[in-house]
């Protein structure tokens, strides 16, 4: 839970291109002439972005002008954080718009989970866990010493990959962010309740029965039972790592439809390793590769014309 | 059980095989083969189900018989005498020519008729063999030297001199050699003869040859000896044959019953039980008298006899026993009544009176000690103060004196209308016996019971043995103090571990950050778990009796001093031990199940911004609540069956009053209290009426396992409950 910079921070050597900025990189405008993607065989070496980024080097993500010009709910800025000596994120600047799906997408262990933990600190539980860098979210730091990380987090609604509904009934289960404020009255709970579960589209399939366990849902309807508990608490962002990783294709589509629903009403931060998934539900997508933000952009650009040849790499299913 | 071979070397190898499995054939190994593992676990279970089974079973059986009215049965055994009793048991044993010697005169006859016929064929075997020769030859060899010191103790030899005893032995040496060959054919001609007769046959050359032979050995006059033997050659050949049989028939034996008759009048007899050898038995004279009856008493244990008269004052109300036992049914009811009244006056009224004066005492000790405290100074009695607290604690001791008194006199009265039912009974013997009825817990006549009475007095013994205080040394009566005792001692026990001990694990497992100190207090606690149970009762002893309740009854209880309060083995402290005893079983129980609750639950409470004690409170705590209670469980069961500890810490072998009652303040933590186990301790090695106190040990052992039984089933009911509303719903 140090904040402070390491005592041995891996510092990258001077930059050979000499534009390291020295502002978050998304509040510098970018070059007029965004190149188009290069045709295989123009192309060079297709290691040589990732093959730098293998070897350690500090690389300027390729963030899209659209993105910038979003109101922003939360700002990384020069965000990185070890695993002990082990570094998992290096240097993550970007922005996540306000009231849109922001998709986190990238090759396996690329650090996706560990970024979106950042968001709620949930990172803190570890022991061995250190960053430095920051992140704001609406223009304050969460990271400081004097941020309440229990505020923060009942600022937050968060998804985990498995359904991890709580050995409760499915109402204590929705109202369990009121029960854990020490709200006791009846009807607000039933309320909040009733709306979390129709906010989730769980409502009708669970109305009759919310004194039984939650534990006695399908893996589907709990993981909608997640949702419901992570919007009752009213959050100001939505975490969702990998939600649908553990359901089958239609609990799948009911999801992605849900997500589509809260759009506007949340900001909503989710992490996929479904390039489709990521296509249909996300307004914006972020690359990822081996800690770093590799392009960032609105995901119809992203997936159709990205600016970078890894990326049509990625999206193609070249590496990965 | 198959032994895994390597397969036929022949096995076609297809192109379709990996390249190793084409040159070695099939799997070689022997963790290959599922078989073997499958047999070797299945017998391990057969081995361990064996033993448990069994050792419930044998607790089950022997404890729950214990109970049942047995027949009463009347016989009269050959040295004259006449029994009346139940038999309780029986065992087969071994008897031999030589076990003859220890027999009375009549037994003996009787063994030995028993005996013959074994020897006889015995003997006729060895003759088909054609071996009989050659072990009489062998045994003749053997026999002179058993003679010679037979020699040496006839008492006329035997005060000679040594000159004169070597001088018979040498001649009787010579004797031997003259006559030897002679005697042997003799004798084998006489057995052969009487194997072909009958079995009397051969008892009856057996017979003669002993005669003789003791006649001989009877002689009082030294130089007699020799010249009987030198001139009376029938005398001469049973002294030589003698040893020689006694040799033959040294490996005849035959099994032999004796049964355990319960004879109880230990007044009259001086044992409650006598071991009977069929043998022993007067033929025929087995029988079971129809009004034979069984009267348990408050002491001396049980009475057997037949019912003769019954006395009310000095009249004769009943005379024969049926008409005397329908007296004493109707009769007896009330006595048993009054004498209930007379217990509950003891117990009760006199009890009371007792705590109200042991209470005006201490209160007077008290303003005493406290006088002295504020005075400064040791004579206090004369200060005003003190004088008036005397004068009202003599105005109270004369109140509950008089009251003593009243109660004293009803107990006369009572016991003075008792004291006029009398029963007189006939033993065995043919003694007559008095009886107070007042005496009598228990009557029945055994031999004519139906089996639904049977059943009744099987109940009404279950229902005294669980309701009742022990009476006899605990071998009669029940065990009701020592349930309350265990149950109590349990349950507090339980309520004092399993906090302290989830509280602990919850520490270790989900405070503590893992680290060397944590490693080593978890070994810690894993070895406690190792040290024997006694040093626990020594540790109780010296830290919680004598320092810590001895700091207790300094503190609070000074004017009881020095009799201690606290200061001594009790309730609170044998819990307490016992708490210490158990808890690493709570602790490593605890630990696991908070282990097994899933990280990404707890993940997912963080996430909702709980702090972590409500998500412990509210998550963890209920998820591992089953695993939480099987510690309880386990820590439960090994509390209750724990004894040694005990009797350290305040298990008694009689506690006049019980732990919780519904004197105030209830619960009484310092008094001293029965347990089951310990219980069966006493039972089984302190008893001064072992034989009867055997059953009931397996009795009390059958209750102990049935309380513990109850007590884990209700804890796992509660636990099955916990889980069905954790159970996982389908994926
Ligand atoms: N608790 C942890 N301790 C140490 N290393 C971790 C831990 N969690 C993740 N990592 C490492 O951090 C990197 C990023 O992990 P993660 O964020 O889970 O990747 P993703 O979610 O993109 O698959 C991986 O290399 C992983 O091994
Ligand atoms: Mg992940």
């Amino acid at each position: 839970m140090t904040q402070q910079p390491p005592a041995a921070v891996p510092q990258s050597p001077a930059s050979t291109d000499g534009d390291v900025p020295q502002q978050p990189a998304f509040s510098q405008p970018r070059p007029a002439a965004a190149k188009p993607p290069l045709p295989d065989e123009t192309r060079p070496p297709a290691t040589s972005r990732l093959h730098r980024i293998a070897l350690g080097e500090p690389i300027q993500a390729e963030i899209h002008d659209a993105v910038l010009r979003e109101d922003a709910v939360l700002e990384f800025d020069h965000f990185s954080l070890w695993y002990g000596s082990k570094q998992a994120l290096f240097d993550v600047s970007f922005p996540v718009a306000r009231g849109k799906v922001t998709a986190l997408i990238g090759p396996s262990g690329c650090g996706k989970s560990t970024l979106l933990r950042s968001i709620n600190r949930m990172n803190d539980l570890i022991d061995s866990v250190r960053y430095e860098g920051d992140i704001r979210l609406n223009g304050e730091s969460i990271l400081g010493r004097q941020v309440d990380v229990i505020e923060l987090r009942k600022r937050m609604g968060m998804v985990f990959q498995k359904p991890n509904p709580f050995p409760m009934s499915i109402f204590e289960n929705v109202v369990y962010p009121l029960r854990i404020d020490g709200i006791r009255n009846r009807r607000l709970l039933k309320e909040v309740c009733e709306q979390s579960l129709r906010g989730a589209a769980l409502w009708d399939e669970v109305k009759d029965r919310l004194h039984e366990s939650g534990l006695g849902l399908s893996g589907g309807q709990q993981q909608r039972l997640c949702i419901a508990r992570a919007i009752a608490g009213a959050p100001e962002v939505l975490l969702l790592d990998e939600p649908c990783s553990a359901l089958d294709p239609i609990a799948t589509a009911k999801i992605e439809d849900l997500i589509n629903e809260l759009r506007g009403e949340y900001s909503i931060v989710i992490v996929t390793h479904n390039m489709q998934q990521a296509s249909r539900v996300s307004d914006y997508t972020a690359l990822m590769y081996l800690g770093r933000l590799l392009e960032y952009g609105p995901t119809s650009d992203i997936f159709t014309r990205p600016h970078l040849p890894e990326t049509n790499d990625y999206i193609t299913g070249r590496f990965g | 059980m198959s032994v895994p071979v390597a397969p036929p070397a022949e096995t076609p190898a297809t192109s379709r095989q990996p390249a190793y499995r084409r040159v070695f054939g099939g799997s070689y190994s022997l963790a290959a083969q599922g078989e073997p593992a499958l047999w070797v676990c299945a017998a391990g279970l057969v081995v361990c189900l064996t033993m448990i089974v069994g050792l419930l079973a044998l607790v089950l059986l022997q404890g729950s018989f214990t109970f049942w009215p047995l027949p009463l049965t009347e016989l009269e055994t050959r040295d004259g005498k006449r029994h009346l009793g139940e038999f309780t048991r029986e065992e087969t044993f071994t008897m031999g020519f030589a076990a003859l010697a220890t027999l009375e005169e009549t037994e003996r006859e009787a063994a030995e008729r028993l005996l013959c016929p074994a020897l006889r064929r015995y003997l006729q075997r060895l003759v088909e063999n054609d071996r009989l020769e050659p072990a009489m030859q062998e045994a003749a060899k053997q026999a002179a030297g058993l003679l010679e010191r037979a020699l040496l103790e006839i008492p006329a030899v035997a005060s000679a001199t040594p000159a004169e005893q070597r001088r018979m032995r040498a001649e009787l040496q010579s004797l031997w050699r003259e006559r030897r060959s002679e005697y042997r054919r003799r004798l084998l001609d006489r057995l052969r003869e009487s194997l072909e007769r009958s079995d009397d046959a051969l008892l009856e050359l057996l017979r003669g040859i002993e005669a003789k032979y003791q006649s001989w050995l009877g002689q009082s006059d030294p130089s007699q000896v020799m010249a009987s033997l030198r001139d009376d050659d029938a005398t001469a050949f049973a002294v030589w044959s003698r040893p020689v049989l006694q040799l033959l028939a040294v490996d005849v034996r035959i099994p032999v019953r004796r049964r355990l008759l319960r004879i109880g009048n230990y007044e009259l007899t001086n044992e409650h039980f006598r071991w009977i050898a069929d043998y022993q038995i007067v033929p025929g004279s087995e029988h079971h008298p129809q009004w034979a009856a069984i009267f348990e008493r408050i002491a001396w244990g049980r009475f057997y006899g037949i019912p003769k008269e019954l006395w009310v004052g000095d009249e004769r109300v009943a005379v024969g026993p049926q008409q005397t036992w329908l007296a004493f049914e109707r009769h007896h009811p009330a006595v048993r009544k009054r004498w209930r009244e007379i217990r509950h006056i003891e117990k009760h009224v006199i009890g009371e009176i007792n705590r109200k004066m042991e209470a005006a005492r201490l209160s007077l000790r008290r303003l005493e000690l406290d006088l002295q405290r504020r005075l400064g100074r040791t004579d206090v009695r004369e200060t005003p103060q003190f004088r008036h607290a005397q004068a009202e604690f003599d105005e109270t001791e004369k109140r509950l004196n008089e009251a003593f008194r009243q109660a004293q006199q009803n107990i006369e009265r009572l016991r003075a209308e008792n004291a006029g039912f009398r029963l007189v009974v006939t033993t065995a013997e043919g003694d007559d016996h008095s009886l107070q009825l007042a005496d009598i817990v228990r009557a029945y006549t055994a031999n004519r019971l139906t089996r639904r009475e049977k059943f009744s007095v099987y109940l009404s013994r279950w229902w005294e043995f669980l309701s009742e205080e022990p009476r006899e040394a605990n071998s009669e009566g029940g065990v009701f103090p020592a349930i309350w005792g265990t149950v109590a001692m349990t349950l507090l026990m339980s309520v004092v571990v399993v906090p302290f001990g989830v509280l602990a694990a919850l520490y270790l497992r989900e405070y503590a950050r893992s680290g060397p100190a944590i490693s080593i207090l978890r070994i810690a606690i894993n070895n406690l778990a190792g040290v024997p149970s006694i040093v626990f009762g020594v540790f109780g002893l010296g830290f919680f009796c004598y320092t810590v309740g001895g700091g207790v009854d300094a503190l609070f209880f000074p004017e009881r001093l020095p009799a201690p309060t606290f200061g001594t083995g009790g309730l609170l402290w044998a819990s307490l031990t016992l708490a210490l005893l158990t808890l690493p079983v709570v602790i490593v129980a605890t630990e696991e199940a908070l282990a097994a609750v899933p990280r990404s639950m707890r993940e997912g409470s963080l996430a909702c911004g709980a702090t972590q004690w409500q998500t412990i409170r509210n998550i963890v705590l209920p998820r591992a609540m089953p695993g939480i209670m099987t510690g309880m469980i386990l820590a439960m069961a090994r509390g209750a069956g724990e004894v040694a500890p005990l009797m350290l810490v305040g298990a008694v072998k009689l506690a006049p009053e019980l732990p919780i009652d519904g004197v105030f303040p209830y619960v009484h933590l310092e008094r001293s209290f029965m347990h089951l186990g310990f219980h069966i301790y006493d039972l089984g090695f302190q008893s001064p009426n072992s034989e009867a106190a055997k059953p009931m040990v397996f009795t009390t052992t059958l209750l102990l396992i049935v309380l513990i039984g109850v007590m884990n089933f209700f804890a796992m009911w509660l636990r099955s409950r916990l889980t069905r509303r954790f159970a996982h719903g389908q994926f």
